[in-house]
């Protein structure tokens, strides 16, 4: 066990003995504990393709290394800051998503027919995948458990403002919610509102204040927004 | 199939447990497993479709214990034997026979580009059977094996939003019987028409069907 994962587990049995499993810094998570089995059957099994000649570790280390560093909603907040500071970009991006994102470099699987939905004073974008766990990769890498979860699956479609609401976000009645179930190939974006009080700002510094969550549309930006999620 | 994955609308699955600061992959086992999938995925033996069915069959009670990468886990033990990249034998072992030496399909190089997965949706040969604006129910069918067609919009009235272009079809493709390439629309479904007079007046659910999936309403 990893002491990331250990130091993970230690702060939910934590939180689970404060009796405040879903508290905000150290959830309870989906995942159960998980044994050390799974890591050992894990490495038997690449052991073996390796064996076979079926896997090339340094692959396999590359496409982590990829995931961990490389794409995440990082790529996604560029996005959407350029579609922010560039009307032209914009319209690109609204008309045909995919080659918009690739002209700022990012493309690969799950990215390839890529829609933005455009968020706006009287319509909120939602995105959920009820069936599995469909996310673009290319702009928000790979999705975090929450996403993956039952309660996110099951409940985003039938009430979506209770779910906003446990994220924070109370929008009032006569805002227009749209929920997308990403049920085909086709993977969906949301384009936040630009906060009020960034009129001065550079484009990096907006997409610094772009979050994977409000490009999910659990949350909107603000003007103090910003950082991992 | 009617499955415990099949999710939407349902109740009871508890609140949204959200960690900050979340890593990519929670134990390194976490993405070996991401990554084998992907490195045999490059072999082109299955497809996504058979790929998601595979986790889909997965017992009930298991699908909703385990986590998500255990899922993909126990998926790809499966899936390792059926597709004959190892006997059974091998894997209970964990010691390849004695054979000829693969050469693997995903190299680091490719690992670092990423390749693109699906095909382009854009085929003049396949014509639409929607129009966007058009009023369409969602058959009411129940297939027992994949599909993406969620329980709860069967039977319901909606409109088509737009056209996507050109795709496999599911149903088929996951059990390799052809891709059937049909049109993909977004169809929007008023929330009241979902899930009654409760639902907000103006909320909308989008889902993404196939020309299969729908009727003229």
């Amino acid at each position: 066990m990893s002491t990331r994962r250990r130091d993970f587990l230690a702060a939910t049995g934590a939180a689970a003995a404060e009796g405040n499993l879903h508290a905000q810094d150290s959830h309870g998570h989906d995942h159960q504990a998980v044994p050390s089995d799974p890591a050992l059957r894990v490495k038997a099994l690449e052991s073996l393709l390796v064996e076979k000649g079926l896997v090339d570790p340094a692959a396999l280390d590359a496409l982590i290394d990829t995931f961990e560093h490389k794409v995440g909603p990082r790529n996604g907040a560029r996005v959407v800051a350029r579609a922010w500071v560039d009307p032209a970009y914009k319209q690109r991006l609204l008309a045909g998503a995919a080659p918009a994102i690739a002209e700022l470099g990012y493309s690969s699987q799950h990215g390839e027919h890529m829609v933005v939905l455009e968020n706006g004073p009287k319509v909120h974008n939602l995105v959920v995948c009820t069936l599995c766990s469909c996310y673009p990769w290319p702009v928000l890498g790979l999705p975090p458990v929450w996403y993956k979860s039952a309660a996110y699956r099951s409940r985003a479609v039938i009430d979506p403002r209770g779910v906003m609401r446990e994220f924070g976000l109370e929008l009032p009645e006569d805002v227009e919610v749209r929920v997308w179930d990403s049920t085909a190939e086709l993977r969906y974006l949301v384009l936040p509102e630009r906060p009020a009080g960034t009129a001065n700002l550079s484009e990096d510094q907006l997409a610094a204040l772009v979050t994977r969550d409000a490009m999910v549309g659990v949350a909107k930006v603000t003007a103090a927004s910003g950082g991992q999620a | 199939m009617n499955g415990v994955h099949d999710m939407g609308g349902m109740q009871g699955m508890g609140p949204i447990r959200y960690e900050k600061n979340e890593p990519v992959f929670h134990a390194p086992w976490e993405g070996r497993v991401y990554a084998m999938n992907r490195a045999l995925g490059a072999f082109r033996k299955w497809n996504l479709d058979a790929w998601r069915h595979d986790i889909e069959l997965l017992p009930p009670a298991d699908y909703l214990r385990m986590s998500y990468y255990e899922k993909w886990f126990a998926a790809l033990e499966k899936r390792v034997v059926e597709y004959r990249f190892v006997t059974k034998e091998e894997l209970e072992s964990g010691k390849a026979a004695a054979s000829a030496k693969a050469a693997p399909a995903l190299t680091p190089e490719m690992a670092r580009r990423i390749d693109r997965g699906i095909p382009s949706s854009h085929d003049p040969s396949v014509a639409p059977l929607f129009q966007a604006g058009q009023r369409v129910r969602a058959r009411n069918i129940h297939p027992t094996g994949h599909t993406r067609l969620p329980r709860y919009a069967r039977g319901k009235t909606g409109q088509i939003a737009r056209d996507h272009g050109v795709y496999a079809f599911p149903d088929t493709n996951a059990q390799y019987r052809g891709e059937k390439r049909q049109h993909v629309y977004s169809v929007r479904f008023a929330a009241r028409e979902l899930w009654g007079e409760n639902a907000s007046p103006r909320d909308a659910v989008y889902i993404d069907m196939w020309d299969d999936y729908l009727e003229r309403a």
